[in-house]
């Protein structure tokens, strides 16, 4: 389990806009790494080309190279659909599926492939996953209710339920607290730091303090004007990129003088 | 009042710009009034000034001739008006123009309801004593001639006669336009929506749907009993076992199915498009494929208002009248059979018994089972639209749960 995530001279496009240029990152098995930056640096945008997901938007493409270990994810040949099974996402808003119940919410990864399992097999699945996002103690007595009758926090760990269930390689999560509560980020960012033992994990944030808590690494994106492509600026201990910054825009950043 | 509030006025106005001028006016005395009730008028003025009109507008049509319906005007007219005045007299201008608008308002949604209500009214109170004949839903036409409207008519014997029939051939002609139309309607908007990137085809479709809208139903007719012919044509001439006469239920239901297509597909599109696009990353980001996506999470979601939305395309077209007269024709007998001889539905046997009453000089029995199957149509569409919207509620995604 867990995967290294080495990224190449990586262009990516919508069309012809160039939104994001030649990043080159190597993300360690079993970290966590955040991404911090202004809005529209492109660090979503690079987020989302590490699962392909950029894709689901026409025109969307990315030249140069990124592997997952030693395999490259935009090969030729290679299907979008198994890289997702393979890197998970969180996204900024929790997005249970209104017509599921919590426990088919869980294992929505498999049921929606069509997977057979027998119930006990299931029952394993649903268990491991929500304690595995600290969960199970809050639905373990309504699994058949309908996630979307959770609170804001426990939907979005009910989200984090739902892609570890699917044992990924990586998870990456989207501002997965931006639309929380302090106490609700507090239980995520618990979680995160669990799921490292586990896990390879990248994480956009606009909250610099939580990058600060959460992350080992940290890469600082930014953007020369508007239509320019965003650039990675640093990528360094996270400890580096807040303390003693190399690059001055980083500075700049990281102590609030801009963005 | 005024002297209070020049004190207030002057004593706001002194500061050290200046001395305060004298009799300087307070540009909030235009804005808002003194009193905290003084611009609201007591709860029954409304009430009383529909008395009012209401006695003045007896009053005025019974100068004229008195009816309802003058009364009505007369009483509605008069209502906006005085209503008008009393307030501008009593409050302001701005609130007197406010209500005149507000009334109109309220008189133009009652002026739209009348004829739904009449239709309701009318239909109800004369179809109901032939909705009552014993058997009008359980026979049909067979051995009905004018000898027994003229009886029926003459001597009092109750009418026989009734729409098994036509509800049998309704009900088949239109669930097969359904299974017809669903599939065709469904994929098409699922294309609109999933697969179409706003390409040159897509806009193409939806123009052409636009277009299909707007087709005249006696067209749609014509064009499934024209397409029927010619499929036989062929058929035959290639010495398929085939009937040679297009007039049969499949011909209607295809007919109907042109008509429905268009409302399927409008409605189904509205309904996948408002399904967040969040639900489809997320399954995408678990590793699903995009045809499972759509089954399993796209169209679930969206199930209540697609159920809906071909429900109310049911309602509309079970009523048509024109493209089954001409594809399906007209019996007097129950026909089951969809591929084979004519068949009735419930407007052409209304059209029908209008226009060609069993007995032509003895027509009242004929009219009152016309008037009883239009009660019984109105009844089905009525249904057809309380159903669609309990489907909408039970099938929508489920809110609660804590």
């Amino acid at each position: 389990m867990s995967k290294s995530i080495t990224a190449k001279d990586l262009n990516v496009y919508y069309g012809d806009f160039l939104a994001v240029e030649g990043v080159n990152i190597e993300i360690a098995a079993r970290s966590v790494t955040a991404f911090i930056g202004p809005s529209g640096c492109g660090k979503t945008t690079f987020l989302r080309s590490l699962n392909r997901m950029h894709e689901v938007l026409p025109g969307a493409r990315v030249e140069g190279q990124l592997l997952l270990d030693d395999d490259d994810i935009y090969g030729p040949g290679v299907d979008p659909v198994t890289v997702r099974s393979m890197v998970g996402m969180v996204f900024q808003r929790p997005n249970p599926f209104p017509t599921m119940s919590i426990r088919d919410n869980v294992l929505a990864g498999y049921r929606l492939n069509g997977a057979r399992m027998s119930k006990s097999q299931a029952d394993g699945i649903v268990e491991g996953a929500l304690r595995g996002a600290n969960l199970w103690n809050e639905v373990k007595d309504r699994l058949d209710k309908p996630g979307s009758g959770l609170s804001g926090g426990q939907q979005q760990r009910l989200c984090i339920a739902r892609t570890v269930a699917v044992k990924p390689e990586v998870i990456l999560m989207d501002e997965p607290c931006s639309a929380l509560d302090p106490i609700s980020t507090l239980a995520i960012e618990d979680l995160i730091s669990e799921l490292q033992k586990e896990y390879t994990i990248v994480i956009v944030t606009h909250n610099m303090q939580q990058a600060a808590r959460v992350s080992q690494k940290t890469a600082f994106f930014n953007i020369a004007g508007t239509g320019k492509p965003g650039k990675m600026i640093e990528y360094a201990e996270t400890s580096t990129i807040f303390n003693n910054p190399t690059n001055q825009q980083t500075e700049r950043y990281v102590s609030g003088k801009f963005g | 009042m005024s002297q209070t509030q020049q004190q207030l006025t002057s004593a706001s106005v002194e500061g050290p710009a200046g001395p305060a001028r004298q009799n300087d006016f307070d540009p909030s005395s235009i804005l808002r009034p003194t009193s905290l009730t003084q611009n609201r008028m007591p709860w029954w003025t409304g009430l009383a000034v529909l008395a009012v009109s209401a006695l003045f507008g007896a009053a005025l049509s019974s100068l004229i001739s008195f009816n309802f319906a003058l009364w009505f005007v007369f009483t509605a007219v008069l209502y906006v008006m005085i209503s008008y005045a009393v307030t501008r007299a009593k409050v302001n201008r701005r609130q007197a123009r406010d209500k005149m608008w507000k009334n109109l308002v309220y008189l133009a949604f009652i002026i739209a309801l009348l004829p739904l209500f009449s239709v309701i009214w009318s239909v109800t109170s004369i179809g109901i004593p032939g909705l009552l004949e014993p058997g009008f839903l359980a026979s049909d036409m067979q051995g009905i001639d004018g000898t027994t409207d003229q009886r029926s008519q003459e001597e009092g014997a109750p009418v026989l006669g009734g729409i098994r029939h036509a509800l049998v051939g309704s009900l088949l002609i239109t669930l097969t336009a359904t299974f017809i139309s669903v599939p065709i309607g469904l994929m098409t908007s699922i294309y609109l929506v999933e697969y179409a990137r706003g390409g040159k085809l897509s806009r193409a479709i939806t123009f052409f749907v636009d277009v299909m809208t707007g087709i005249p139903s006696i067209v749609a007719g014509l064009f499934g009993a024209a397409a029927m012919g010619w499929f036989l044509g062929v058929g035959n001439s290639l010495g398929l076992p085939l009937p040679s006469r297009s007039t049969m239920g499949i011909t209607a239901a295809i007919a109907l199915s042109v008509l429905m297509i268009p409302v399927v597909v409008r409605t189904t599109e509205e309904m996948l498009r408002v399904v967040p696009n969040e639900l489809r990353e997320a399954s995408y980001a678990l590793g699903v494929r995009k045809w499972r996506t759509i089954l399993k999470v796209v169209i679930p979601t969206a199930i209540s208002g697609i159920a809906a939305g071909v429900t109310l395309a049911i309602a509309r077209v079970i009523g048509e009248t024109a493209p089954i007269l001409v594809t399906a024709g007209f019996v007097v007998s129950n026909n089951w059979n969809l591929f084979q001889g004519w068949m009735t539905a419930l407007p052409v046997y209304i059209f029908r018994q209008f226009q060609n009453p069993t007995s032509p000089n003895f027509s009242d029995p004929s009219h009152q089972r016309a008037w009883a199957a239009a009660l019984v149509l109105i009844i089905i569409v009525m249904g057809l639209n309380l159903t669609a919207r309990i489907i909408a509620t039970i099938f929508a995604p489920k809110k609660t749960g804590r």
